[in-house]
């Protein structure tokens, strides 16, 4: 909990929203909505993935515009026609992907459209840029540096800095954590309350409610497009969030494993990348949910994809239930697929799913030969075994010949999944299956895990979730720049250890 | 978002495509009726209809071939030399079967020659895909490099003047009033009928059509979903070849002779009828018979411009404005579904 926030519901709001309505088409994604944000607080926007989050920030950005309702900045009513609008009303938005132009200097993308020139020339405004990364703290960031060389944490940090220099007054950041580090996470936050004692309002958009505890000063609850609740952070705790959420109690959010593990199926022997991972071996058992907890670039995700055949490795062995002993370096994604591992990705939206293909097509892509004779399709066959596997996960969706990027991002997970399930493959690589989801669907998919534990699917977890790991997981090991510490059951960890050597690489 | 069913939509997406080639004839009915109604007749005459379907075979069937390579994420811009090569390899095989006696020219002869033809598309299409995927070189590079060379080798081999034969009967192929007649169009225009089937079939309903709209939409998703991504690449270019093959051996019936000098610029034609039919050079998203309907909306505005006596510079700024106009349609449609 941030220390001695000065009584905040006193000062009045910067920017208030009034009962905003928006429609697509018959379905309303807005219902008479209402939000106040004031001066040099962090205000939480917590909610289900198609609560109306992004909607209501599209509305605030100027994207969208609303169907009713009203929009008010220091009590005079605004009216954000487009983006240039609402950039020029101080409001700035700092999106999931990052929009800087990567072959651009910091100090170039900082300014961008807001150059100054003399007689047409540009005028350097180094200056400001340093001054302004100076007041996030961060003078290790170079003007002069190309946007395209710095990591993702460091380009965030940049897309505040422009927000600074454009004068914005609200800043929102939209799951602004989701592909950091917890360093990068601790440096983020130290730029929020940099922010937060400069006066600038922060709206911080987030599914992790741990981080929600730590940064925010209020939050505003969304569910299905009406804020139901708002309150102070401190007055709150997660579980009561969460059952404000989704609007029932949680009983257990992690369905502990209950079954037993079985043989053998797959030896892991000497997985070595380039440069990571180095020397990984380990077991799995039948119905074994193993996790692999790690910080971003530990090298879990090259492990899988190692495992799968994704990317090349310099050594390694896979052994199979049936014998089979596999050399990484020449196994492809379809050897491991017929081999019975099956893989998902942690990028759904750019390598998880084909974006612009039906929930249909996406579902019979990896095993089409399941419905299909002597090289043609069948049709009829494919609908069915998608609206079977599609109605087993509770995806949500008009029809299945949907594009999925019509879905939300939980439903979209689910079309992995049941793609997967379709395949029907005997080890399961889940590279961050829970990543940018709802909660109510975090809680399907955990679940769905376990009931393919149960009926003898074994399961490798990678995620840097810690407590989804320990809720959902047999066993657990932790990695540490590309080496595998021993593995042990989730019950003989405690959290010290496993973040002592997921940082340092010790016992 | 989208409550039909399946069967509905399938339906009205065959049948977009002519909308757009119904309102071109309207339009120029229409105009032709105000300014030139002399020449109202003549637009209007099953003649010329005959004209317009049988010149649009050379694109059309190469439109079929560019289609599965655009769908797929890709680029052929090879495909108006490979038509030149095809033409000439074509007409050379029929003298070699001429040899001596102009008459000995039979059945076997022409279909050495067909597959000659098909052969020598699909070893440049081979030759494509496979650069491009092994040694990792935009396709748009490697076909680039390919259209000069398969010039090249065109010209060289037809020694840089036209190829001729003895008289036979593929010449007759892209004739606008065929013998017998009651085939009514030329025979090149059945055998483009029944490639766009043979394609549309193979797109929609077989497992590679899935996987080029798969390799268009995500080649990454495709990988890991183990569709093996470089054989069928090569594939897809190899295919496009075959049909960049048949559209040269149209192209020698059209001339009666094998011409290297041939085709010049007619990648961008075909590119045109492609992305007019609703293909997306992004990848992912193609329609065979769009194309077809694409390269029939070409052919009928040089025709209709003509009897508007529009000259031929300005027949070739309406036709950029049409590709424009009807690309920005598209993305219009595709933001207007996005948003709702």
């Amino acid at each position: 909990m941030a220390e001695g926030i000065a009584a905040p519901a006193l000062q009045p709001p910067l920017l208030r929203l009034e009962s905003i309505t928006k429609s697509f088409g018959p379905v309303p994604a807005l219902r008479e909505v209402s939000l106040d944000i004031r001066a040099g607080e962090v205000l939480a926007l917590i909610g289900e993935n198609g609560a109306g989050k992004s909607t209501l920030m599209k509305v605030l950005s100027g994207a969208h515009r609303p169907d009713g309702g009203s929009v008010e900045m220091n009590g005079h009513p605004l009216a954000l026609s487009g983006p240039l609008a609402a950039r020029k009303a101080g409001i700035a938005m700092i999106y999931q992907e990052l929009t800087l132009a990567p072959h651009l200097t910091v100090e170039e993308n900082v300014t961008l459209g807001l150059e100054e020139g003399r007689c047409g020339f540009l005028q350097s405004q180094g200056a400001k840029v340093s001054a302004a990364l100076a007041l996030l703290g961060r003078e290790d960031i170079s003007p002069r540096q190309k946007a395209g060389s710095l990591t993702i944490a460091r380009q965030q940090v940049v897309e505040i800095a422009r927000a600074i220099v454009s004068n914005a007054r609200v800043v929102i950041m939209d799951e602004p954590t989701s592909s950091l580090s917890k360093e990068d996470k601790e440096a983020l936050f130290r730029v929020i309350r940099k922010l937060r004692e400069e006066g600038i309002a922060v709206v911080y958009i987030s599914h992790f409610l741990e981080e929600v505890n730590e940064i925010a000063d209020r939050y505003t609850i969304l569910r299905d497009g009406e804020s139901v609740c708002e309150g102070v952070i401190a007055d709150s705790t997660p579980e009561s969030l969460v059952e404000q959420m989704i609007g029932r109690k949680l009983d257990d959010m992690y369905p502990h494993p209950s079954h037993q593990i079985g043989e053998t199926v797959l030896t892991v022997q000497g997985v070595e990348g380039s440069p990571l991972p180095r020397g990984i071996s380990f077991d799995l058992g039948r119905g074994e949910i193993f996790g692999i907890f790690g910080l971003v670039g530990a090298g879990r995700t090259e492990l899988a994809r190692a495992i799968f055949g994704l990317d090349s490795v310099k050594a390694g062995v896979i052994e199979l239930a049936s014998g089979a002993r596999i050399t990484l370096a020449g196994l492809t994604p379809l050897g491991a697929l017929q081999g019975g591992l099956d893989y998902l990705s942690e990028n759904r939206k750019d390598e998880g799913l084909a974006q612009n293909l039906s929930i249909t097509e996406n579902t019979t892509l990896s095993a089409i030969r399941k419905t299909s004779r002597f090289g043609f399709l069948n049709m009829n066959a494919e609908q069915a075994a998608a609206d079977n596997c599609t109605k087993k996960l509770g995806v949500r969706c008009a029809n299945t010949n949907q594009p999925v990027n019509a879905l939300s991002g939980g439903n979209q997970q689910k079309v992995v999944l049941a793609r997967m399930i379709h395949h029907d493959s005997d080890i399961f690589l889940m590279d961050e299956p829970t990543r940018g989801i709802d909660v109510g669907s975090k809680h399907e998919i955990y679940e769905l895990i376990q009931s393919l534990a149960a009926s003898g699917k074994s399961v490798i977890m990678i995620s840097s979730y810690l407590p989804e790991l320990i809720g959902t997981c047999h066993s657990l090991a932790v990695m540490h720049r590309g080496i595998l510490s021993g593995k042990r059951g989730a019950n003989d960890w405690n959290e010290r250890e496993i973040m002592l050597y997921a940082t340092t690489g010790k016992n | 978002m989208t409550t039909l069913s399946a069967p509905t939509t399938n339906w009205r997406s065959l049948l977009l495509p002519f909308i757009g080639l119904l309102f071109v004839f309207g339009l120029f009915t229409a105009l032709i009726a105000i300014f030139k109604p002399e020449n109202l007749d003549a637009f209007l005459s099953s003649k010329n209809a005959k004209t317009i379907i049988t010149q649009t075979v050379i694109v059309g069937v190469g439109a079929l071939g560019m289609t599965m390579v655009i769908t797929s994420g890709g680029i052929d811009l090879s495909a108006g030399s490979q038509i030149a090569l095809t033409s000439v390899a074509c007409a050379m095989t029929l003298n070699g079967f001429a040899d001596g006696d102009p008459a000995s020219i039979g059945a076997l002869g022409m279909t050495v020659a067909v597959f000659a033809a098909m052969a020598a598309g699909a070893a440049t299409g081979a030759f494509n895909g496979s650069v491009s995927c092994f040694l990792k070189i935009p396709p748009f590079i490697v076909t680039l490099g390919t259209m000069m060379i398969a010039r090249g080798v065109a010209e060289g081999i037809a020694k840089q003047s036209q190829v001729r034969t003895p008289d036979n009967t593929l010449q007759t192929f892209m004739l606008r009033n065929p013998e017998p007649e009651w085939l009514f169009f030329a025979p090149g225009v059945w055998i483009m009928i029944a490639l766009l089937v043979v394609v549309g079939v193979t797109m929609r309903y077989t497992i590679l059509g899935r996987y080029i709209y798969a390799l268009g939409s995500s080649e990454s998703t495709a990988r890991l979903c183990g569709i093996p991504v470089t054989k069928c690449r090569i594939l897809i270019y190899t295919l496009c070849g075959i049909l960049m093959g048949i559209s040269g051996v149209m192209s020698y019936a059209f001339l009666g002779s094998g011409d290297p000098t041939t085709a010049v610029a007619k990648e961008l034609d075909i590119i045109a009828a492609v992305v007019i039919g609703g293909g997306s050079l992004s990848g992912g998203q193609g329609s065979p018979i769009g194309s077809i309907a694409g390269a029939l909306i070409m052919t009928l505005l040089v025709s209709g411009c003509s009897m508007l006596n529009v000259e031929d510079y300005n027949q070739k700024i309406i036709i950029g404005l049409i590709i424009i106009g009807a690309v920005a349609v598209d993305m219009w449609k595709t933001r207007r579904q996005a948003a709702a």
